[in-house]
């Protein structure tokens, strides 16, 4: 995903964190949400709260509460990112309880530049500040406490949550510090721990989310439980453009359990005392739509217009020495044209959002990976003074991307200030995936050459799409060119000396698109990892041997292909119906290569075996969570690239729920071994998004080694006639 | 009308229309929010809870049926010995990604597991593919059953 590189300094982050600093008694406590208390420390606090910036709360009776400024939706960042605080303020992860932000511009994302929870880029935009944060207040309680003592502060040590000054063996808890801590002076410098003084970073504790997810404690969004709160069912026009023209009002009021029926001009929700008041109540209802002008749109009509557009040429993303002279003398060529589909999220908690609207301001709880947007979609909806509305951020049940958008917080937020209760309003399945914005579709257009030795001779790569970047962040776009529509296009592992790389833009006017776990990557490292195999299969190369040699410039990438190569015994011997795929990319500055081995039945059933994924995404924080997220991020591409795809006729979504829009199922994960070969040198990189761009590519490459048959486009299953329903 | 529902071990009276589904009585009536709705039509499992011992949809489970019958849910299968043990190698095993289908593959292999005490990868595989995690948590969740079932032998 395209990044705004704001100049945000960590210097100015830490800054402006700090400048919250001294001390805050309890009634300035934000409305936050605690949400996971790991220890039994007490929460209540009576006189002063050392607060020395925004992300760190330290009350007299000894709570250490770190303020979380992304969202919870499995990736473990609530793990991650206390490690890095809790490392550098001399806590252990059992003294701390964590706490979801509120919407606050002190929470924004440099690398975002915005309240984000995205792009993979958490961990890496948090490195340095979060822990020069964590110093900083460490520094201010070891000042407190030599003050205290009259000793000087480098006689005093910090950690376990005390400050120590062990020449008289005296120590004070931080509980005990914070009044004084508030008193000193914010360090105008710190300086951090070298790597060999970690003793949480790098290691792998258990996470902070999981026990209150395993008994039924841990609070969704769609769990919100409010006072006085109704509950409520939306329905929108299933066709985009579309409008409401009818619906049975006395029939829905007569609903045991119905409390009131609102509607927007494209949408209607019926709330009741219950959800399944508010659904036999919506049955009830049987709302009638006017169409639109996109009431005879299929998928048929947005390809046919595609396929036009790329036929033009479009905006120059990279341009290198002479693409088409190159390929005119290559030795081997290839012209290819690959396709991918209209992705659903689909995360398991489908969309809600509760809210208060009242005259004067508005809670909101829901949970987003964007608060400040939300919070702005409520005021621009009702009215309100931004300030004057508070988002309670909560854990989510998958995000993948779904919840960068929060079109379905202002569409919420147009029906809530309709009533006068709290109101939970709830999209069902068949609403989150039929009304969803989609990953869009994808026609790419490619030629490219090899030289008789083997090089890369010509190399002309067309993508055509809609624009993710234009209507979500417009500044984003670089005079017409989508840089996320070519990211892993134009920069790629391999020596390419000869490259033209080109972005149509095409907009379906029938569905509105949207960021996908793994964004540009996992769109364009498909093309290009299936390219370069086909390249070594029309050369009689080994696809392995042919990408070390592309890359044999890039040390790294070696690293990761030999690593791989090694741990999956590339090249033995396997049994009939077996091959084995690999995928190289850099992504998310991490690199990674992938082998994946499958089997495919005489009838077409595809079976996943095994898959190695090697893995250099610089300093490692939380091992296990990468190796989590690697797993869990194969797993969604390969049922993507399995089984997805989101179809239209008659302008609708055809795919509803997971009977026809299905789900890779535990009987057909194969197992998933990780290998961690960091360079703790290097730039850290970003692993969320990073096993899923790897997922389509490795899995075309593997049924190719197996049956000898090229899938230029996904879902691959039904075309070997072995999908099961 | 009036429902008996023993849930949990303890006895709720509700009020609701006979149709409606447990999973919107233990989550709206009762705030026992830890059974989750994913799909509604008996395809991901999220709201999975015990009847009578057996792992059933809770979406489609209708009150008037339930009533009557023993329920348990999320909140309470720590108190099972078989359902604190399943919990355990949840955390051991670093299961959990999102959480939010977690309940439904915690109730699901609970079941498994008091009916099976030491499955083999067949049966894993025909008690858990009722049961979507979008996160992916697949290889874990083999695992920590089997590690769960290992604290039996
Ligand atoms: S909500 Fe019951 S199976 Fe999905
Ligand atoms: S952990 Fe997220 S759906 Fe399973």
């Amino acid at each position: 995903m395209t990044r705004k590189n704001l100049s945000t300094s960590r210097r100015a982050l830490l800054g402006a964190a700090l400048s919250g600093g001294g001390g805050f008694l309890l009634s300035a406590f934000l409305p936050g949400l605690p949400l996971l208390k790991a220890s039994h420390a007490q929460d209540t606090a009576t006189g002063v709260v050392f607060r020395p910036n925004a992300f760190i709360r330290i009350t007299p009776q000894g709570s250490v509460t770190l303020i979380m400024r992304y969202a919870e939706m499995g990736q473990g960042i609530y793990t991650g990112i206390s490690m890095l605080l809790a490392e550098e303020l001399g806590v252990t992860l059992d003294q701390v309880s964590v706490e979801a932000a509120p919407a606050d511009p002190a929470y924004v994302d440099s690398v975002a530049g915005e309240e984000e929870t995205g792009g993979s880029s958490s961990t890496r935009d948090s490195w340095i500040p979060l822990r020069e944060a964590g110093a900083a207040a460490r520094m201010m309680l070891v000042s407190a406490a030599a003050q205290i003592w009259g000793v000087p502060e480098n006689a005093c040590q910090a950690r376990d949550g005390r400050v120590f000054h062990s020449a008289s063996g005296r120590s004070l808890s931080y509980g005990e510090l914070a009044g004084a801590a508030t008193h000193q002076p914010v360090p105008a410098k710190v300086s951090l721990k070298p790597a060999s003084d970690f003793t949480l970073i790098g290691t792998s504790p258990r996470r902070l989310d999981t026990k209150a997810k395993t008994n039924g404690s841990a609070k969704f969004g769609i769990d919100a439980q409010i006072p006085g709160m109704k509950i409520g069912c939306i329905i929108a026009c299933p066709v985009k453009g579309g409008h409401l023209s009818g619906y049975n009002r006395a029939a829905a009021l007569a609903v045991p359990g119905v409390v009131d029926v609102v509607t927007l001009p494209d949408a209607i929700a019926v709330i009741g005392e219950h959800m399944w008041a508010a659904i036999k109540g919506m049955e009830a209802a049987f709302p009638q739509w006017e169409y639109g002008p996109n009431a005879t749109t299929s998928t048929a009509d947005i390809l046919a217009q595609m396929k036009k557009a790329s036929e033009q040429s479009g905006v120059v993303a990279v341009k290198n020495g002479n693409a088409q002279e190159a390929l005119k003398q290559a030795h081997t060529r290839i012209d290819a044209v690959y396709e991918l589909p209209f992705l659903a999220h689909a995360p398991l908690e489908p969309i809600n959002t509760t809210l208060h609207i009242r005259p004067d301001g508005a809670d909101v709880w829901v949970g987003t990976q964007v608060p400040g947007r939300a919070r702005q979609e409520v005021a621009d909806a009702t009215g309100l003074r931004p300030e004057s509305i508070a988002v309670h951020n909560h854990l989510i049940g998958g995000g993948f991307g779904r919840r960068l958008d929060s079109n379905s917080i202002g569409q919420a937020a147009r029906f809530a200030k309709q009533v006068p209760y709290p109101v939970k309003l709830i999209w069902t399945r068949e609403e989150d995936i039929t009304q969803d914005q989609f990953r869009p579709y994808y026609y790419d257009r490619i030629s490219a050459g090899l030289t008789q030795d083997g090089a890369i001779s010509g190399w002309h790569h067309r993508t055509t799409g809609s624009s993710v970047t234009a209507r979500w962040y417009p500044e984003g776009m670089q005079n017409g060119l989508d840089p996320d529509a070519v990211e892993g296009a134009a920069q790629t592992p391999y020596a390419m000396p000869d490259q033209l790389v080109e972005f149509v833009r095409d907009e379906p006017d029938a569905v509105t698109t949207l960021w996908w776990r793994g964004v540009g990557p996992t769109h364009n490292v498909f093309v290009v990892e299936s390219m370069i195999d086909e390249l070594a299969h029309q050369s009689g190369q080994d696809p392995l041997a042919l990408r070390k040699k592309l890359a044999a410039h890039q040390p790294r990438a070696l690293k990761v292909l030999n690593e791989v190569e090694k741990e999956s015994g590339w090249g033995k011997a396997l049994p009939a119906g077996h091959g084995m795929g690999i995928a190289l990319h850099y992504s998310f500055q991490t690199w990674a290569a992938t082998v994946l081995e499958v089997a495919v039945e005489k009838n077409g059933q595809i079976r996943l075996v095994q898959a190695h994924t090697a893995v250099d995404c610089g300093p490692i924080v939380f091992p296990d969570g990468i190796v989590a997220q690697i797993q869990g991020g194969l797993i969604f591409g390969l049922t993507m690239a399995l089984y997805n795809e989101i179809t239209l006729k008659d302008g609708r979504v055809e795919q509803t729920n997971f009977h026809n829009y299905r789900m890779m199922r535990l009987n057909e994960a194969p197992d998933i071994q990780v290998h961690l070969v960091s360079d703790p040198d290097a730039e850290i990189g970003g692993i969320g998004e990073v096993g899923t761009v790897a997922a389509a590519p490795a899995l075309a490459n593997a049924l190719f080694a197996a049956t000898g048959k090229r899938l230029r486009s996904i879902p691959f299953a039904k075309q070997l006639g072995g999908e099961k329903a | 009308m009036r429902f008996d529902l023993k849930i949990n071990s303890v006895l709720r009276e509700v009020d609701v229309p006979p149709d409606m589904p447990v999973l919107w009585v233990l989550r709206d009536i009762l705030g026992l929010t830890g059974t989750k709705y994913g799909c509604g039509v008996a395809q991901c499992g999220a709201c999975t809870v015990h009847l009578d011992g057996q792992p059933v949809r809770a979406c489609l489970l209708t009150v008037a049926a339930a009533a009557g019958h023993d329920i348990l849910t999320i909140e309470a299968v720590e108190h099972t010995e078989t359902g604190a043990k399943v919990q355990q190698a949840w955390l051991d095993e670093e299961v959990i990604q999102c959480g939010y289908c977690q309940s439904g593959q915690i109730m699901a292999a609970t079941a498994l597991l008091q009916q099976t005490p030491q499955p083999t990868d067949a049966d894993i595989d025909e008690a858990m593919a009722g049961n979507i995690c979008r996160c992916g948590t697949y290889v874990r969740i083999r695992k920590a059953i089997h590690k769960a079932a290992s604290h039996d032998a």
